[in-house]
């Protein structure tokens, strides 16, 4: 058995989470505060630290970054962080009711810069990449000329999955006849990869699971 | 590249402008009057039935937008979602309670409501203690989100947005409290548990397509209507694609190796 006191705090604070598969507790409501308040905690001395002192204090006031690092160089002025520096002022006038309509700025300016950003990278990653993966020979031979059936089914069932999908997803057309066939189709693809990614990402989770047993049995308790 | 123009990238300009083009006559139609009948969405139809159970059983309605912030049109569509949801409970008078793991959301989640709220008459039932702000970190949010379905045991639990590994530990608690779950995400990956732990399930598309659905607004809807153009396109571009290289590869015939070199460059990523 540990003789570690963080091993032992380690292992409460799991038994005391996964007591909750028996039902809500005084344990798991006080490992549930705990790792909420650590977490957000943890997150907003990251978010000062990574996002806030680089990125605002250090490209204002360039010689601050003396004080984190002594011996390292010392950044230019860049004058134009101030714009984002007083959108996330504008959102701490939310406290101030009267001052309150101002914090509707940053966040119009994240939704809009999010979207107008996104169209280009989606339309490349999600729109043409997908077709252009899809667009391949439907024919496949081997190296010795004759036709490879395998990798040329397989090939078809790809393209006839991804259009049945595509059918699948659309909404203003009707529901009935060849369509409405395709798209059944389609959902029977869908189902099939859901059910091949389940079983993967299960296999997953076990192994997320015996990690935290081994931990237990293991380097707390001693037994394996 | 120089400036504001690179050549390299000219199908891309193509194919933004044939979207643009798509929905643009689809909101021009519906704008016009053309009759427009969207395809029942299941799991758009029973967020109603959810709100109304909650009501009828005088418990709140959970609503968690996902993980990510706003730079996520996943969360972005969310928030329209909510809209939709929020309206529901100010005419129903059911409480919504909505944990939130990032402040940017916090902060439109809050706008969006207080608008539901106004467009449904019911101002006064909009409180900013509805949404709250939890923890950025994942599982500490997950964690916080079990603890408050365990103790408040919402009737209706709404997850729509990008969930990643905490997905099935937020639905199985929502399953285990005997709340209706309908859930709502692009991510592929988590779909396959959303499906196994919630009644309901907006698939990828059909969850970008639930607020217009869900709004009824003709804007919307046309723009569904040029998007399924867009998908037709896409179909299109896949089958023709697929012919043109076989047919190439099979044939060896110099006009088909043009056009398949042509729609690959077309489709050049």
């Amino acid at each position: 058995m540990s003789s570690s006191l963080e091993v032992w705090i380690a292992a409460a604070l799991s038994l005391m989470v996964l007591s909750f598969l028996w039902r809500d507790n005084p344990a798991y409501k006080f490992a549930e505060h705990l790792f909420v308040g650590v977490s957000a905690g943890y997150w907003m001395v990251m978010g000062f630290w990574s996002t806030l002192w680089p990125n605002a204090v250090v490209k204002l006031v360039p010689s601050a970054a003396r004080l984190t690092e002594p011996a390292g160089p010392v950044p230019a002025r860049e004058p134009l962080v101030l714009v984002p520096l007083v959108l996330g002022i504008l959102m701490l006038l939310r406290l101030w009711p009267r001052l309150s309509w101002l914090a509707r700025w940053p966040t119009a300016f994240a939704v809009g810069t999010t979207l107008g950003y996104n169209l280009v990278r989606y339309v490349r990653s999600d729109f043409l990449a997908q077709i252009h993966a899809t667009v391949a020979p439907g024919l496949l031979v081997t190296s010795g000329g004759a036709v490879n059936w395998v990798a040329t089914c397989n090939q078809w069932l790809i393209v006839a999955g991804t259009a049945s999908g595509v059918v699948y997803f659309t909404y203003t057309r009707g529901g009935a006849g060849l369509r409405g066939g395709v798209a059944r189709g389609g959902l029977v693809v869908l189902m099939v990869a859901f059910g091949a990614s389940f079983a993967y990402a299960v296999m997953a989770r076990v192994a997320v699971l015996v990690g935290r047993l081994q931990f237990l049995l293991g380097d707390w308790l001693g037994l394996v | 590249m120089t400036g504001w123009w690179d050549p390299a990238v000219w199908n891309l300009g193509v194919i933004i402008a044939a979207m643009a083009a798509a929905i643009l006559w689809g909101i021009h139609r519906a704008r016009r009057g053309s009759l427009l009948r969207v395809r029942r969405i299941a799991g758009v139809e029973a967020m109603a039935d959810a709100v109304g159970r909650a009501t009828e059983l005088g418990r709140p309605v959970l609503y968690v937008a996902g993980v990510t912030d706003l730079d996520d049109v996943q969360t972005i569509a969310s928030l329209g979602i909510l809209g939709a949801v929020g309206r529901q409970t100010a005419r129903h008078g059911c409480r919504l309670v909505m944990p939130t793991d990032r402040s940017l959301v916090l902060a439109a989640a809050r706008e969006v409501l207080r608008e539901s709220y106004t467009a449904a008459g019911r101002p006064d039932g909009y409180t900013p203690d509805m949404v709250t702000y939890i923890s950025d970190d994942q599982f500490g949010f997950a964690a916080r989100v079990d603890g408050i379905i365990a103790r408040d045991r919402p009737a209706a639990c709404f997850l729509q947005g990008a969930f990643y590994a905490e997905s099935l530990l937020v639905a199985e608690a929502g399953a285990q409290a005997g709340a209706v779950q309908v859930a709502g995400t692009a991510m592929s990956h988590q779909l396959p548990f959303l499906v196994a732990a919630c009644d309901h399930v907006l698939i990828g598309e059909e969850f970008f397509a639930a607020e217009a659905y869900l709004s009824g607004d003709r804007d919307k809807l046309g723009s569904l209507r040029g998007q399924d153009v867009v998908k037709d396109l896409a179909l299109g571009l896949v089958l023709i694609g697929a012919a043109l290289v076989t047919l190439a590869a099979a044939t060896g015939a110099g006009w088909l190796a043009v056009a398949r070199d042509g729609m690959l460059r077309l489709l050049q990523p």
